[in-house]
């Protein structure tokens, strides 16, 4: 079958051939003495975590669009409830919050599905924030108001409007491109992950300078700029699997690690605001979907843009 | 006690929408122990036994029974068939004019059955803005009728956003359930300086995950 031998089916067999080393790698390290404790435990919940959400990608590419589709509906659902935990909403903004989760998220997925992208654009940034204020401003709550319905607004744009431009790119057809786009998918989510990784990878290894102590304590200029760079040298070498050539791969790779990064950063700012470490707890040794999912929010739309302006 | 097929797939049903809807978690459970054991957990809505009993592994899930009240869950015949066999509750009838049997008794006789119970303590359901109401004199009555079972304090997170007073539909936020450690009345402890103990015990629990 030919989904089997896709370029995104390759870009699977290359990260199961790697889980396996990093995984080999990791318990010899471990079984040495090299890494022991938390930190040990910490590193093989990190890399079985890869292993199921690698899997599970795998296994949804295979399924099809309208399975990762489906799958990132889930994901926005899971991160609007880390989101809606932290924020400061009350018993006023149930009505907002209900229609949130249950009518706007499944609305907004089925018109990402149905390919209507003028309707996927406008209902969140537009429809919602005029009308959702309006459940919660007849309950007659005033204390706090702006930032309560700021609160959810926002929690709808970073958790399902963003997310849900990943599954859009499926829809975009380029002329002239002879792959998929699940291929362009597939190197979206490769390269900002393999940013993050690699960003840790810098960072814990040679990094010195703190880019923004006070929003994030491990986050530093030299992890930022080799993270940066060697992933997009991935997404360049990647570059035949793309309708990109090799220096506009670089370019797109550069643009979309830096959305990446500064996701990362506002979460991280959202997170010290109230208070709280970690998203979640759903994704073990990551913490939540959030912690995950931050850097692909904030790249999404804007890859997207690039290909809908540049290529079709 | 083996359950039939439909308490079965009731329960794991149950089990698996809260654990799925809420991101369910137990945090600082105590580790098991030899002894019967009363939770007491505060309590918003109708669904706050289900939560806590959700939140229990298995093992122990399965040997606790919560404690509710007979007026509303013998109404009908479903409500009557949930209570009784899929999470074998323990009715009492809080109506003093009413009742037969001794509910402090009632409750007493399962622990001394070897039992685990789920028990609000608050009696009803705090519909206030307060986050605990003042706390009944049952559990003191409780704890001195089965002096052997220990109390394991108990709190909701979130309960009252996820479903709030007065609404219907649950907004799925992170819930957990939050354990303190086992506590006994003190010899010679007068019951409101017992209350006022536990009380403590259960709000020291409920600040914000950090």
């Amino acid at each position: 079958m030919s989904r089997f031998y896709s370029p995104s089916a390759f870009v699977f067999y290359g990260l199961f051939a790697f889980l396996i080393v990093a995984t080999l790698l990791a318990r010899w390290l471990i079984a040495r003495g090299k890494v022991r404790g938390d930190t040990a435990r910490n590193l093989m919940d990190r890399i079985w975590a890869w292993w199921v959400m690698i899997g599970l990608l795998a296994l949804i590419f295979t399924l099809g669009a309208t399975a990762i589709t489906v799958f990132f509906a889930l994901c926005s659902f899971a991160a609007l409830r880390e989101f809606a935990t932290v924020t400061h909403t009350r018993r006023a903004d149930h009505g907002a919050l209900a229609l949130a989760f249950y009518v706007i998220l499944p609305l907004q997925y089925l018109l990402v599905w149905l390919n209507l992208p003028i309707f996927a654009a406008l209902l969140i940034p537009v429809y919602c924030f005029l009308l959702l204020p309006v459940v919660t401003v007849f309950r007659g709550e005033v204390a706090g108001f702006l930032t309560r319905v700021s609160e959810t607004q926002w929690g709808l744009m970073v958790c399902v409007y963003c997310v849900s431009h990943i599954p859009a790119i499926l829809s975009l057809q380029i002329p002239g491109y002879r792959y998929s786009s699940f291929t362009l998918v597939a190197w979206l989510v490769l390269v900002v992950q393999a940013s993050d990784v690699l960003q840790y990878v810098w960072g814990k290894s040679i990094g010195r300078h703190l880019l923004a102590p006070r929003v994030s304590p491990s986050k530093t200029v030299e992890g930022l700029a080799g993270g940066m760079l060697s992933a997009s040298l991935l997404g360049m070498a990647l570059a035949p699997i793309t309708p990109f050539a090799w220096w506009q791969a670089g370019l797109v790779a550069l643009a979309v690690t830096a959305m990446g990064f500064l996701g990362g950063l506002i979460m991280s700012a959202i997170k010290r605001d109230r208070g709280v470490k970690d998203w979640g707890t759903l994704v073990q040794g990551h913490g939540g979907i959030l912690d995950r999912l931050d850097s692909l929010v904030f790249s999404a739309p804007v890859f997207l843009h690039i290909l809908a302006w540049g290529w079709l | 006690m083996s359950a039939t097929f439909p308490v079965r797939i009731a329960r794991s049903t149950l089990v698996g929408t809260a654990r799925a809807l809420l991101s369910l978690r137990a945090i600082d459970l105590p580790p098991p122990a030899t002894v019967p054991r009363i939770f007491v957990a505060n309590h918003v809505s109708h669904a706050d036994f289900v939560t806590l009993w959700s939140a229990l592994p298995k093992p122990q899930r399965l040997r606790t029974r919560p404690v509710a009240g007979a007026d509303y869950w013998q109404a009908s015949r479903l409500r009557g068939w949930i209570a009784n066999q899929v999470f074998r509750a323990v009715l009492i009838d809080r109506d003093p004019a009413r009742r037969s049997a001794d509910p402090v008794e009632t409750v007493a006789q399962v622990l001394r059955g070897g039992e685990d119970v789920i028990f609000f303590p608050e009696g009803t359901r705090n519909l206030t803005d307060m986050a605990l109401l003042p706390l009944k004199s049952g559990i003191f009555h409780l704890a001195h009728a089965a002096p052997r079972a220990e109390i394991v304090p108990a709190w909701i997170v979130n309960l009252d956003r996820i479903l709030p007073k007065g609404a219907f539909v649950p907004v799925p936020l992170n819930c957990a359930v939050r354990f303190g450690a086992p506590l006994r009345p003190r010899a010679g402890e007068t019951r409101d300086d017992f209350l006022q103990r536990l009380a403590g015990a259960m709000l020291a629990l409920s600040g914000r995950e950090g």
